[in-house]
């Protein structure tokens, strides 16, 4: 099997008449990795898809695949194979048929296709199934169909247009693991689009987050989740509680926001550095899971004192839904280590936070989920 | 629970009145419309042809004297079978076959590009302009076509003044006026069930062979024509059935020495006078084009439930 190579994305702008689906996106995936587009609905992301498959042409700027231009070459000529949401397998075909279609095209004979199909199928264990119809396959084996159709076209590079969405989750969480193996086994460049983050962030290698046609941020999961470069990223990507403010000081990386909840010390976030200044808005974030009862040094700018108004108990973990008196509502999530009586709706209490796991980003548009 | 008849859940389903309706609906309709006429066309078509006043008497007894005529001639017939009947007939099935073929060819772009290919506005234009042409009635469809293709017409204008024919071309002893003229009659018929059959193809299948490098023609042989199956045997069947059963397009645009098998019916019906006759030949017709839609449609393994989608 060819190996995978790199796509690089040039200043890619793609408008549909007013419409700019994709803005000056400059992205380089190297060979054989594993990269996601993570956005919304209507982010682009999809576009971006089509633009490198060459359904799309781009208004202006190019791709590069292999470094190589791309320009005006249709999806029939270019190194990619796109496996789509739907999957778009073919009905009137058995699946052994489906599998060797890109064979058939190249004018490949009948038993040589077969022998083909027949070793892909030994790939995705669907050994002897190749004489059935798709509609007789179960959702995770049609998914698997699909790969192997994709993968006898003997691409360098492989396109998933969120194919597990219409899976049920124990289903989706599976074939994540087994999209991960295949794509070290073929060591192909795959090229992922979800708006699914724990997709993102358990299969790729880096993820580019996406709003509105704008690349947001790209980086490894870790560095997206922790480290994030926009309010946006942030409030996206995994539960984050934002409290908006202004910024009262700002010392060695930490900066001191003043939010409604009263001064809040957080850490700046890295590709915030330089934008960040004293006296303008900002948001300070914190995640559900960095916030705790009891943290040992805890100051009052690192401490927020509410009433828990919610509880849901999850098993492994427990959150907690606490107000503020200002109003500001936060989520608080605490890992089951057999505490016993922990805090009952009414009650207050003060929910600390280590300075270094909050981030102070400045302001910006949110995510417009919830 | 006991079981309910169709009956009443049908009449629970559709409340009494509609339901009550629909069934009385259909039935006239099978029954008054299509079965008696039809079963009436039987019996004529097997009595002998006898004067008013010897019907109902000894003399009129059942006889395949009728259907034995088409297939013999008269009595003493020198060929041994009618060749002109049977001649008639032979090439009115052949040529309403290449109407329907190339009424098929015609409109599968056609139907393509307004299920798959126009958007919005344009779709909407191309359906309008589709069915516009189809307020003229028959007749005075036929005459256009005759008049566009006679000897002075539009057609034979063109290409002498241009100089490319010396003498005008005689479109309407060759047929094509006909071909023509029943082509473009059942455009509509054609158009509308292959657009259906190719609306309801996912998009992503035809870009899916493409994606994996499939040529545009192999896209249509391998992806939309099996698709479109069914649309393609439903629009086929009725241009063929109606092309061989027009009368009014041959009546006007035939060629003077090329008869279609429907001229022969009526001929028999109001010209001979000979309804047993003129009953036989139409059955002839009916049977034949049935058992031909039946055997293309077992050979293309499309099954008849599948039209209907």
């Amino acid at each position: 099997m060819a190996g995978g190579v790199s796509v690089e994305l040039d200043r890619l702008l793609v408008q549909f008449d007013e419409f700019v689906a994709v803005r000056d996106a400059n992205v380089r995936i190297e060979p054989g990795e594993f990269f996601s587009f993570l956005g919304p609905s209507g982010c682009g992301k999809t576009t971006i898809l089509r633009t490198i498959s060459g359904f799309l042409e781009p208004t202006s700027g190019a791709v590069r695949i292999d470094g190589k231009d791309m320009a005006f070459i249709g999806p029939n000529k270019r190194p990619t194979a796109l496996i789509f949401q739907n999957l778009a397998l073919f009905p009137l075909m058995t699946v052994w048929e489906n599998i060797a279609f890109a064979l058939e095209m190249k004018g490949v004979g009948a038993a040589d296709r077969r022998k083909h199909a027949d070793e892909l199928l030994a790939l995705i264990a669907l050994d002897g199934q190749g004489d059935k119809y798709v509609h007789e396959l179960s959702g995770g084996q049609k998914q698997r169909v699909a790969i192997a159709r994709a993968l006898c076209a003997e691409p360098s590079v492989l396109l998933l247009d969120e194919p597990l969405s219409a899976l049920d989750l124990k289903l989706r969480q599976h074939m994540r693991t087994e999209l991960r193996t295949i794509q070290r086994r073929v060591g192909l460049t795959f090229i992922y689009i979800t708006h699914d983050q724990g997709e993102a962030l358990t299969m790729s290698d880096h993820v580019a987050v996406m709003r509105e046609g704008v690349i947001e941020q790209i980086g490894d999961g870790r560095t997206i989740y922790d480290d994030p470069a926009t309010a946006f990223v942030a409030s996206f990507v995994g539960e984050n509680n934002a409290l908006p403010g202004r910024v009262a000081e700002i010392r060695d990386g930490v900066a001191l926001v003043d939010t409604s909840v009263g001064r809040l010390r957080a850490r700046i976030a890295t590709a915030a550095r330089d934008r960040l200044r004293t006296d303008e808005e900002a948001i300070v974030f914190i995640r559900p899971e960095a916030l705790d009862l009891d943290i040992a040094g805890a100051s009052a700018e690192t401490t927020i004192q509410a009433t828990v108004i919610g509880e849901e108990f999850e098993g492994p973990n427990m959150h907690l839904q606490l107000r503020h008196d200002g109003g500001a509502e936060l989520r608080v999530s605490l890992v089951n280590k057999g505490r016993t009586g922990t805090a009952s709706i009414g009650s207050s209490l003060a929910a600390a936070f280590d300075p270094m796991k909050a981030v102070a980003l400045p302001s910006g548009a949110l995510s417009a989920e919830e | 629970m006991a079981k309910r008849s169709w009956l009443g859940g049908f009449l629970d389903r559709n409340g009494q009145a509609l339901g009550l309706y629909i069934l009385l609906a259909v039935s006239f309709w099978l029954l008054f419309l299509i079965i008696l006429p039809q079963l009436a066309m039987i019996d004529f078509s097997l009595r002998h042809d006898l004067p008013a006043a010897q019907q109902g008497g000894p003399q009129d007894v059942w006889t395949f004297e009728n259907y034995r005529h088409f297939i013999f001639g008269l009595p003493g017939n020198p060929d041994g079978w009618n060749r002109l009947d049977v001649g008639v007939f032979g090439r009115t099935i052949v040529a309403a076959a290449f109407v329907t073929i190339l009424n098929l060819v015609i409109c599968y772009p056609v139907a393509y590009y307004l299920a798959q290919v126009a958007r919005g506005r344009q779709a909407r234009v191309m359906a309008v302009a589709l069915v516009v042409p189809y307020w003229v009635n028959e007749i005075l469809r036929a005459f256009a076509f005759r008049i566009i293709f006679g000897a002075t017409g539009v057609i034979n204008s063109t290409l002498l003044t241009l100089g490319i024919i010396d003498l005008p071309i005689d479109f309407i002893r060759a047929d094509i006026a006909l071909y023509a003229g029943l082509g473009y009659a059942y455009v509509l018929l054609m158009v509308f069930p292959l657009y259906n059959a190719i609306e309801s193809l996912d998009r992503n299948q035809i870009e899916a062979a493409r994606d994996l490098g499939a040529p545009w023609w192999r896209i249509h042989t391998r992806i939309v024509l099996p698709f479109a199956k069914p649309g393609i045997t439903s629009g086929c069947t009725m241009v063929f059935m109606l092309a061989a059963g027009a009368l009014a397009a041959p009546q006007i645009l035939g060629g003077p020495s090329n008869l279609w098998f429907t001229q022969l019916i009526y001929g028999q019906f109001f010209e001979s006078v000979n309804w047993p006759r003129g009953a036989a030949y139409a059955i002839i017709l009916l049977v034949a084009c049935t058992l031909l839609v039946l055997l293309v449609m077992r050979l293309f393994k499309v099954r008849l439930g599948e039209i209907g989608k």
